[in-house]
């Protein structure tokens, strides 16, 4: 209790809080407009957080991760576009609606429901610390190198029927991070005889380029279009009391999206698929879903906001970030030496809780600013893409060059901006080559510290949680291949996802 | 042949033009970076295996390779797919834009971060295709507030322009510090 007041006095500041303030309500505008994501805001914005404190520049960016989804819902249901791809599933069930002249009954039923996972997922996060601070000690360098190896897998196995290519740019993304000088040997690593690779390449220029730059590329290569949103009337609160029937779905939803948020690679998209899945099968009008069924509305909006909170799990507690997005935030903490890991909750507890009550404020402050703003965001969407490109590449400039005023840095990022847009272009998955840098980082290290207790490779795994954690790598890679057999079996290639979680972000 | 037939079934996958182009560059960037590995790693004899410089991007070039061949592999055993052209020619057209953004920031240091943004945000959205005067004015204000909100007021590290130099006195000192 003492622990949640000394994070209740971390956020009492005029700065943290205006801090949350602004990353909340920009976070919705920009999860509203469809091309830009949370990811291209916060890779702009990670540089600039660096000179603020650890907890401002944090719950900002917090701020911006977890109200995106509320912002995104809006364009998902009145324009069948969604403003981030992890509201794709909201469109199903939210056009059909806004088409019926219920666009204000699907707005509302989406903020409500997104509030219910968004504090579920809260809630579930501060439950489980005391658990997190007694296991995250037991966390030495060999089970974090087991959990970022299972990570690494896992992001490859979950973009079905993109395997090949995940795996191939979460190899390049391991690779990149070795390039420069070796940290033990300092021996040179595919540097080519170039000073300005000795240094390694920068995960946020990488960052940067593969989100920002490519989505400029992407938005300035393409026809123009001015996305046109009606406004909504209507008492907003009136959603509230209908997600109160639906309470069954709304929690099993947000429950989907705190396991798969937990687990590094699953994510967003997967729990949304999961838990519309399963709203779809134990509903008692099953044919309505995809015409404007408000359990699926529900289903999809409760799931992906119980993610955001959930995916602090792996990050705060053992270091490990699940997605883009949690990667870009584990830069935070490094620049601030302030390790996330086992150490965090022993010795910075009072930030964990202070980012917990971060959180809760924010779905508070996001969920009133919606009751009374969603008209001012229709006008937001609107405006031009191919304008909004030129915009992003103006604010991504911010980002590289501020860095440390480099002009290499800047040409760096345009070859990743480039790499990024074909990705796009090509419906690949971007989040493997950032997974891949921050976790192939994270495996050198712990491998290397953990070899002078090993010595014989079953030393590795002759630990509780060690031995756990192989198992499940073995389980994964067993059950994936059974399905793979499966399907060979049957003669019928497995369908692919039409958009990955990770595109348009 | 059923058995190529099922083979085919499965590799085949979702794609979009231009994917065996992407497929075939990848290979052959892992392959070259792989063939580089002897020359631009080390490894140092009686040290344990795990940790040599070498090993990780032995590894991660290893398995990109691999991962880089059955990917080309499944594109070439999918069905042609028209517009391979213009997809590839639509990459090489993003070019232009990189080299706008790189423009810009070579000439931040010198024309100060103010004047650079206004002129520069204003030439892209013409470049983009709008003339109103709406889409101008709207330019020149969100250059505005990008400059004012990270550097007036975010302090964010940008240099100062070296035209700053010629203004007078006290004008200088504010431009030097907040634009």
């Amino acid at each position: 209790m003492e622990n949640l007041i000394a994070g209740a006095e971390l956020l009492a500041r005029w700065d943290v809080l205006f801090a949350l303030l602004v990353g909340s309500i920009g976070g919705v505008a920009i999860g509203a407009i469809p091309g830009v994501g949370p990811a291209v805001a916060i890779a702009i914005l990670l540089p600039a957080t660096f000179s603020l404190e650890p907890i401002v520049g944090l719950t900002m960016l917090l701020g911006i991760y977890g109200s995106s989804m509320y912002g995104g819902a809006i364009p998902a249901v009145l324009i069948n576009t969604p403003g981030t791809a992890v509201n794709a599933l909201t469109s199903y069930d939210g056009y059909p609606m806004t088409e019926r002249g219920e666009a204000h009954r699907a707005v509302s039923l989406a903020y409500s429901a997104s509030f219910w996972g968004g504090i579920f997922g809260i809630i579930c996060l501060i439950l489980l610390s005391p658990v997190l601070a007694v296991i995250a000690p037991m966390f030495g360098s060999r089970e974090i190198f087991l959990a970022a190896l299972l990570g690494i897998i896992l992001v490859i196995l979950a973009h079905r029927g993109q395997i090949f290519a995940a795996g191939m740019l979460a190899m390049f993304g391991i690779f990149l991070q070795t390039v420069g000088l070796d940290p033990t040997t300092y021996t040179q690593r595919y540097t080519f005889g170039l000073t300005f690779l000795s240094s390694g390449i920068n995960l946020i220029v990488v960052v940067l380029g593969l989100f920002a730059l490519s989505q400029a590329f992407f938005l300035l290569t393409a026809p123009n279009s001015s996305p046109d949103a009606k406004p909504v009337k209507g008492n907003l609160i009136a959603g509230f009391k209908e997600l109160l029937q639906h309470k069954r779905v709304a929690t099993v939803a947000s429950g989907f999206g705190v396991i798969l948020g937990m687990i590094p690679g699953t994510g967003e998209f997967t729990a949304q698929f999961m838990s519309y899945t399963y709203a779809q099968k134990t509903s008692k009008s099953p044919d309505e879903f995809g015409k404007g069924a408000p359990e699926g509305l529900i289903a999809s909006e409760a799931a992906n906001n119980a993610v955001p909170a959930a995916a602090m799990i792996p990050l705060l507690a053992l270091g490990i970030p699940g997605e883009a997005l949690t990667a870009m935030m584990l830069s935070v903490f490094y620049v601030h030496n302030v390790i996330p890991g086992p150490q965090l909750f022993q010795n910075n507890i009072d930030l964990v809780y202070g980012l917990y009550l971060a959180l809760i404020l924010l779905n508070i402050i996001v969920f009133v600013f919606l009751l009374f703003s969603t008209n001012l965001m229709t006008k937001v969407i609107r405006v031009p893409t191919r304008f909004l490109g030129v915009m992003i590449l103006i604010l991504s400039f911010v980002g590289v060059y501020s860095l440390r005023n480099s002009l290499t840095d800047c040409m760096i990022a345009s070859g990743f901006g480039l790499l990024g847009l074909i990705l796009k272009r090509l419906n690949l998955p971007i989040v493997p080559i950032i997974l891949g840098m921050v976790l192939g980082g994270i495996m050198e290290v712990k491998l290397r510290s953990a070899m002078p207790r090993l010595k014989t490779p079953f030393d590795m795994i002759d630990r509780p949680i060690s031995f756990i954690l192989f198992a499940l790598i073995v389980l994964v890679i067993a059950l994936h291949l059974r399905t793979l057999l499966k399907e060979y079996r049957a003669h019928r290639p497995d369908e692919d996802h039409e958009i990955h979680d990770t595109q348009m972000r | 042949m059923s058995r190529v037939k099922t083979l085919q079934s499965l590799f085949k996958r979702y794609r979009r033009p231009g994917d065996i182009v992407f497929a075939w560059a990848l290979l052959i960037v892992s392959v070259f970076l792989l063939s580089q590995i002897f020359q631009q790693a080390v490894y140092k004899p009686g040290g344990k295996l795990f940790a040599q410089p070498i090993f990780w991007p032995a590894v991660s070039l290893t398995l990109m390779t691999v991962f880089a061949a059955f990917h080309l592999l499944g594109s070439a055993l999918s069905e042609r797919l028209e517009g391979r052209l213009t997809e590839v020619l639509l990459w090489i057209s993003a070019l232009e834009y990189a080299a706008w953004f790189i423009l810009y920031a070579a000439v931040v240091p010198v024309a100060g971060y103010l004047p650079s943004t206004l002129i520069f945000a204003v030439l892209l959205v013409i470049r983009a295709g709008f003339r109103g005067r709406v889409a101008i004015v709207s330019a020149l204000v969100s250059a505005l507030v990008i400059v004012v909100l990270f550097k007036t007021f975010l302090q964010v590290k940008l240099p100062a322009g070296r035209v700053y130099e010629a203004l007078p006195d006290g004008l200088r000192q504010i431009m030097l510090t907040y634009f």
